[in-house]
Formats: C-alpha cells, structure tokens, sequence
C-alpha cells in the first residue's frame, strides 16, 4: 500500500510538471540575448521588453485587448446578472431552451461562430472597429460569466430581499443593497471569467481583425507564424505576469469579502 | 451568512401578482440579444450560405462528401479528439484518485496546479509548445543529451496531440474528481475486510462507481477537441489539417463560403449528435443506478 502510495504520487507529480513546467518555458526566453528561440539562452538581456514597449504594433495589441476585455466583462457581466436573476426568480415556459440557447456558444465550435459573425461583420463594416471586437466576444463570455453568477445566486436566500422589499425598499434598491452585495463573488468572478476570455479569444479574433484594430493573440498568432523574434516571447511572459496578477488578486479579494461575510 | 431575522418572509416571497412575466422578461432581453444577434444569426447565415452559395442546392455537401481530403480531414478530427480523450483520461484518473485521498494542504495543492491552465492564455501555451517541439527545440536538445533523435515532432499530429492533451486536461481532472470525492471509501473498506484484495476491492467497487465522472470528462474534452483552431493550425502539419482548419482556410484564404458553411454545418452537426447521445447515455447510466 505504501509503495503505490508513493507511485501515485510521482506520477501525480509528473502530471502536474506537465500541465506548469512547458508554459514557463516563455519567461527564461525572453530574456535571451539572441534574435532566436534557442533554449537555454546562451545569455541575458532585456532587449525584447525595449523592442516590444517600443513596437507600436505590440503596445497597441495590447492595449487593444485590454480595452475589449474590459468592456466585454461590463457588457456580459451586466447581461449574465440580469438573466440569471430571472433565470433563477421566475419560471416560464422554455426556460431550459433560453439557458442552453446562452450556454451554446461555449459548446459550439468557435470557427463556425466566426465565419458566421465575420459574413455579417463584411456585411455592415464591422471588421477592425472596437464595437464589433466588443459583440462577438460577449457572446463567447458570456455563458463564462453566467455560470458562476448563477451558481451564488441559487445560493442566496431570497427572503433577505423579502425582508428588504418589507422594510421599504423599492425592488431594485433591494437588488442594489442587499442581493448585489451578497452575490458579489460570484459577479466578480463571472466579470474576471468574461476578460480573461475575452482577452484570451483567437478564432473569431483572426476573422474579424484589421490592420487597424489586432488584439494581442492576433498579433502573437501571426508573429508565430511569421517570424521567430523573441519579441513574442516577452509578449507571452507579460500575458502570463498580467493573468497571474488579475487571477491572484481577485480569489484573494473574494477569499476575503467571504471571510468578512461569514 | 443568514445572520439578519426575516420575520414576514412568507407572506413576502409571494409574488406580487402582475409584475411577473413582463419584468423577467425585461431581464432576460440583454442577454438574449447578444446570443440571437453574435450566435443564432451567425449560425444561420452560415446554413444558408452552405445551400445557397455559389447556387441553391446540396452542392456543397455533394462536393464534401465527395471530396477525399475534406471527408479525410473530418475523419482526421475525430481521430486526434479520440487520442487526446484517451491521453487525457490516462493522466488524468490517477491525478484526481490522488486529490480524493491526499490530505487537505495537498488536495488544495493539486486542484491549483490543474486550474492554473484554466488561466493561462492558448496562444501562450500552444506558442511554449512550438519552442518546445520544433526540431532545434527543448525536447529535441534534452533527447540529444541522451543520445537520442532528433525527432521531427512538430509539424506532425504527434505534435497536435500533445499539446491539446495538455491544453485541455483540466477538462477531465475536475469532472473526474468531482465523481471520485463522492464515493464512499468505506465500501472499499468493507469489500477488503469481505476478504477482497486491494487492487480488487479498487478495480469492482471505486472504478464502476467513477464512470460517471469518466463519461462527463471524455465527452468534454472530445467535444472541445473537435473545435481546436489554434494548437493544430501551429504545431500541426498544413497537409494533415483538422475540419477547423479546413474551413478556416475555405472562408479566410479561398472565399468559397459556401463550401465553408457546409464544413461548419457538417462538424455542428455531428459536435451536437455526440453531444447529445453521450449525454444520453450518461442519463440513462445514472437513472439506471440510482433507479
């Protein structure tokens, strides 16, 4: 018994190096002091940062997508609270139809939403414009906002807004003051899961693109097949340093405000 | 988190009569806007186009039924979304067995390393793994080190399959510990004390009682196998394409959109049929145990 314990273990061990360890290849990369891809770098420099924070290709990808990240999580966030309010207040006819209808783009294939979205971005000249960007990564964020929003609300005992709406409070000062507060994890991290989406979205990002408006996998997509600077490696590390960060501080923040509640 | 009273509750959660069914509806709107304009409509005009471009008709579906490479790269899809189901499965079943009898601290431990990836961006990802396997790459040098290669891995569905195996693991480690932490050891306690070895007490009471785990996870990650673009447009070889591929090239490179459309409408079909029966089948299984 002891012995598979330890088997188990190594192999669990193993697994886990697979699933961290080739990511992190990136952030030593990087720092190379040559134009290519080798690993180990023969030497250190920072030359890629200067050359991405100087490229106004790079800089703008990434602003770019953080703008559309950050509207995305506003618009789907908004959108996923308020349907799951009803989704979880009332019951009408066809509701399992409108919930699988939200959380189908997260099964679909997302070349057949792109192909579909882009004859219609042609169509109106939408392709390049930030609104454009905005509406097909909310669908796609959507249901990742919806399913944890959901989730806290089915957890939240209705008769504190009950008691709200008793004590005076118009139904929305109730939502406003007591569900929205208590349900808040949940939001915050359907509002995290819509930008990271949205900030991690390639497919439907390829088609709809212009040279006017990239986003950051965009460009990283065409750099990987482009060339082999390293400049891309740093674009991943920072991707990686931003993700981190936002993941980090966010399960901290609601880790904390569920302690503070308890 | 129920610390405040509510004492009239009942008679409040009644709900006040005609503000219903409008109101919810209201809510629902925002929505259902975005999914009926960036999903419905989309899917649509991309099933019209498949029978209506360049001419109406089954044009479009004759041609891919008809077309070696197109029929061979959906054949090929399903093939590289099996591997991958498997590779997951076999990494995947051990690493969720650990987290159920690790304690607390490590359980914690392991399910933040399987949920790392959630977080970590695909092109980052797929973009480590080409500078791993390209033929000068890590894995190359690390295998010469011992002698060994150097092997062509990139640009080969070797290549494809290792990096979506990665990429989507998470896929299968959370449904399958999600199962594994609701069975109840103490029936592999009391087959041993019946007189039953370990390995068998494990291989008929805990394996059985996990296959609804397995079903969830393998249809997940098959599922999602099927739609990968990116992983296999970069570490795959252009002459060995997925359907994704196909129909990206199709619309983006060759502007046949009807050809495309037909593409896309063939591979939501059959992403829905193999949803929809494996999700039958774990229906059925599960109404059949607790039944």
């Amino acid at each position: 018994m002891k012995k598979s314990r330890i088997l188990l273990w190594l192999y669990a061990g193993l697994v886990a190096l697979w699933l961290i360890a080739p990511t992190l290849i990136v952030i030593p990369l990087s720092f190379t002091n040559r134009p290519s891809l080798i690993f180990p770098p023969p030497g250190w420099s920072t030359e890629w940062y200067a050359n991405f924070f100087a490229s106004a290709q790079w800089t703008s990808a990434l602003w770019n997508s953080i703008k559309v990240g950050a509207l995305v999580a506003v618009v789907a966030t908004t959108a996923a609270t308020m349907a799951a309010l009803a989704l979880t207040r009332a019951t009408f006819r066809g509701q399992p139809i409108v919930y699988g209808a939200m959380l189908a783009p997260m099964i679909v294939p997302p070349v057949i939403i792109a192909i579909g979205i882009y004859a219609i971005f042609l169509n109106q000249g939408l392709t390049g414009t930030l609104v454009g960007f905005v509406a097909a990564h909310s669908v796609v964020a959507l249901p990742f906002a919806l399913i944890p929003i959901l989730a806290s609300l089915r957890g939240f005992d209705k008769r504190l807004e009950a008691a709200a709406q008793i004590c005076g409070a118009t139904r929305f000062a109730a939502f406003r003051q007591v569900t929205l507060p208590l349900i808040m994890p949940g939001v915050a991290s359907g509002a995290l899961f819509a930008f990271v989406t949205s900030f991690d979205e390639v497919v439907i990002s390829l088609f709809i693109q212009s040279p006017y408006l990239q986003t950051l996998p965009v460009q990283m997509y065409a750099s990987v097949t482009r060339d082999t600077d390293p400049t891309i490696a740093a674009a991943a590390t920072l991707i990686l340093i931003l993700t981190t960060l936002l993941v980090g501080v966010a399960t901290y923040t609601i880790a904390r405000r569920n302690r503070v509640i308890n | 988190m129920t610390t405040a009273t509510t004492p009239a509750a009942p008679a409040a959660s009644k709900r006040r009569g005609g503000d219903g069914a409008g109101s919810w509806a209201l809510l629902l709107l925002p929505a259902l806007l975005i999914v009926a304009i960036m999903f419905v409509l989309p899917v649509g005009i991309m099933a019209w186009r498949s029978i209506s471009d360049p001419e109406l008709g089954l044009g479009n579906y004759a041609w891919f039924f008809g077309n070696e490479t197109a029929v061979r790269a959906l054949a090929r899809t399903f093939w590289v979304g099996l591997i991958v189901t498997v590779v997951c499965l076999a990494l995947a079943y051990p690493y969720a067995y650990l987290m159920t009898i690790a304690g607390p601290k490590a359980t914690m431990a392991l399910t933040l390393l399987a949920l790392l990836p959630f977080w970590t961006s695909l092109m980052v990802r797929t973009f480590a793994w080409v500078v791993l396997l390209q033929d000068t790459g890590v894995v190359n040098s690390l295998l010469g080190y011992l002698g060994l290669g150097p092997f062509s891995i990139i640009r080969t569905t070797t290549g494809v399959v290792i990096g979506m195996a990665q990429i989507l693991l998470p896929f299968m480690v959370l449904p399958l510990y999600a199962v594994m932490s609701g069975i109840d050891r103490r029936l592999l306690l009391a087959a041993e004390s019946l007189g039953a070895r370990p390995t068998v007490a494990f291989m008929k009471i805990f394996v059985p009682l996990s296959l609804p785990g397995v079903a969830a996870g393998s249809l997940t990650v098959f599922i999602t196998a099927l739609g990968f673009y990116v992983t296999p447009a970069l570490l795959g070889s252009p002459d060995r394409a997925l359907i994704s591929q196909q129909i990206f090239t199709q619309v983006s490179g060759l502007l046949e959109w009807g050809k495309g459309g037909a593409m896309g409408l063939i591979l939501l079909i059959f992403t829905l049929l193999i949803l929809g029966v494996g999700g039958a089948i774990i229906r059925i299984s599960q109404a059949k145990r607790s039944g």
